[in-house]
């Protein structure tokens, strides 16, 4: 991990209204870390990984996202333009449902081809031999690359989702219970997938779950938050192991009886 | 293009055309004129881009072309001559339509010859005679929005075309070869218009789309129904979008035309009987005609003249 935070986030809020989205949310992610946001329904994880990722706009606070070239840049401060480059260059999400992250009219291929298109890939065979070695890279049989993700299982539909997303070698990649959906088998699966994934690419990763399995697994660092306010913050093992808040208490109990 | 002629058409030729008559030069009222020049001129300075305006019912249905015809309204002068192509022919019933709508409402001369036209609408092709410096052909155009296919929401359209977030067109161009081995869009074949804005040549085959490179003749597109106007000024660049392996490429035929023997020409197969017999001719008529009147002869006039001559 590099001596600096890959992103700095300070006193962010968002209100609906009167309504308590987060508030006065502020860490640092490093490089290589991979964040567990956790809570109960309606806790504001949502909220938060939205207006990190800048598909929501905060109603205070800011942001910076150190780029490659070293700077550190406001994300609220940048041009729409510069923001999309960003998020599909350097920046995944991966949306809970895959319908909300694949053109599911269009072949895996495509599907994951595309962000190398975006950036100005204009050679058919490169562009296909890259999206097929993404396929066999999420075990997706690469004799599928013509398929469209209609005629995919859920759990191939996110893997899918995650290839496409990584294709054009991300930095930091956002994911919204990416294993929500799924059998508790085809859970594990992809568990084991991103974890893999995520150590071998050295991606940072801001996780929202409600699962603390899955922050386990995943994650070095977690953050658990109630009513929109992040009430604990520590090392993953840590807060699972020693939870100090009454509420994470009750949390890590309530999982450990299943 | 001629001096906009303001006077009201008077004097109707017969009582039935007395409701038209009582319409103003080229139908539209100088107002409307107005604001659709303003949209050309603006999408003559953006070439590609797509300017939104405030499309009028005309006397026809949206699928005959009212955006063309509001367009050649708009510009359409008493010295102008006007030719009307629909699918490269000058004599199908919306040819015939349009051309007699202008000579009503505009009383401007008419042509099928292409050298001679001051003013073009077209439906589906571009001419074979090379157009040249003072022409403008009018397409009429019923999609104009080439990211239409992936994204159905206007307002991310609208966003890509402003951040030339283009990748998407290529991922239609991926589906094809991934699908068929090769890029099989053949008709409405997406281009980029002077290096910026992609456009769609909707509907022309793409044979054409290399006629459209750096035209000495103005080309305007009008959209009806969809409300937009969009141009390409005179030798503007206009690339159709491709990959490095899979080039673009324009349909080949592998015979020359039945009537006039013109080779790299646009040809139409035409059934001649229920026996399965064809030929295969200019799409162009007046392409075709002028060239069997300068004496050129294909297989199939040589096989009758002879047939004739036994
Ligand atoms: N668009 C919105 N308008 C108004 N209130 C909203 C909106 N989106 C979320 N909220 C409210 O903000 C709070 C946090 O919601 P959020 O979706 O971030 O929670 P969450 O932790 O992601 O929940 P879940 O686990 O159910 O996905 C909730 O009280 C929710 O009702
Ligand atoms: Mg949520
Ligand atoms: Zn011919």
């Amino acid at each position: 991990m590099s001596d600096m935070p890959l992103l700095k986030v300070r006193s962010l809020s968002k209100f609906y209204g009167n309504r308590i989205g987060c508030h006065d949310v502020g860490f640092d992610l490093w490089p290589g870390e991979v964040l567990a946001i956790v809570g109960e329904s309606g806790s504001g994880k949502t909220t938060l990984l939205n207006c990190l990722s800048t598909r929501l706009m905060p109603s205070t606070g800011d942001v910076q996202y150190r780029m490659r070239d070293g700077d550190y840049r406001d994300l609220y401060r940048m041009s729409e333009a510069e923001r999309r480059v960003l998020m599909r260059t350097d920046w995944g999400f991966v949306h809970q449902n895959p319908a909300d992250g694949l053109r599911m009219t269009v072949s895996a291929g495509a599907n994951v081809g595309e962000r190398l298109m975006a950036v100005g890939n204009r050679h058919y065979g490169r562009i296909r031999a890259t999206a097929s070695e993404w396929l066999s890279r999420v075990e997706i049989e690469t004799d599928r690359i013509d398929d469209q993700p209609r005629a995919f299982s859920g759990g191939m539909r996110q893997r899918l989702q995650i290839a496409r997303n990584l294709v054009t070698s991300p930095r930091l990649v956002f994911m919204d219970e990416p294993t929500g959906g799924l059998d508790v088998s085809v859970q594990a699966r992809l568990l084991d997938l991103v974890r893999g994934l995520v150590s071998d690419l050295g991606l940072s990763a801001i996780v929202v779950t409600h699962d603390l399995a899955v922050a386990r697994l995943l994650s070095h660092r977690m953050m658990v938050m109630k009513g929109g306010h992040v009430i604990e913050h520590g090392l993953t093992d840590r807060v699972l192991d020693d939870p100090r808040e009454p509420y994470t208490q009750l949390l890590v109990s309530s999982i450990l009886q299943v | 293009m001629s001096a906009p002629h303001t006077e009201p058409v008077t004097a109707p030729e017969s009582a039935g055309e007395a409701e038209l008559a009582a319409y103003n030069f080229a139908y539209l009222d100088e107002q409307t004129k107005r604001m659709i020049r303003r949209a050309i001129l603006k999408a003559i300075a953006i070439p590609g881009y797509q300017v939104p305006f405030a499309s009028r019912e005309m006397p026809m249905p949206y699928g005959w072309g009212t955006g063309g015809v509001q367009v050649t309204a708009a510009i359409i002068g008493p010295e102008d001559v006007l030719k009307v192509i629909d699918q490269g022919a000058d004599d199908t019933t919306n040819a015939v339509s349009i051309r007699a709508f202008f000579q009503k409402v505009a009383a401007v001369r008419a042509t099928t010859h292409t050298a001679d036209a001051t003013i073009i609408q077209t439906r589906h092709r571009i001419p074979e005679h090379t157009l040249k410096e003072g022409q403008v052909l009018v397409y009429q155009v019923p999609i104009p929005e080439p990211l239409r296919f992936l994204e159905p929401r206007e307002t991310e359209t609208r966003k890509m075309h402003a951040l030339e977030e283009y990748g998407l067109m290529h991922v239609k161009l991926y589906e094809d070869i991934a699908r068929h081995g090769r890029i099989a869009t053949t008709y409405a074949y997406p281009v980029k218009v002077h290096g910026r804005y992609v456009m769609d040549p909707s509907p022309t085959p793409k044979f054409d789309n290399p006629k459209m490179h750096r035209s000495e003749a103005l080309q305007l597109f009008g959209a009806g129904r969809e409300k937009r106007i969009y141009a390409v000024p005179p030798h503007t660049d206009v690339v159709s979008l491709d990959f490095e392996d899979h080039p673009f490429e324009v349909q080949q035929f592998d015979r020359p035309c039945a009537l006039c023997g013109a080779t790299h020409v646009y040809l139409d197969e035409v059934v001649l009987d229920d026996r399965g017999g064809r030929m295969f001719v200019c799409s162009d008529t007046d392409y075709c005609e002028t060239r069997q009147a300068e004496g050129h002869v294909g297989e199939m006039l040589a096989t009758s003249e002879r047939e004739a001559a036994e």
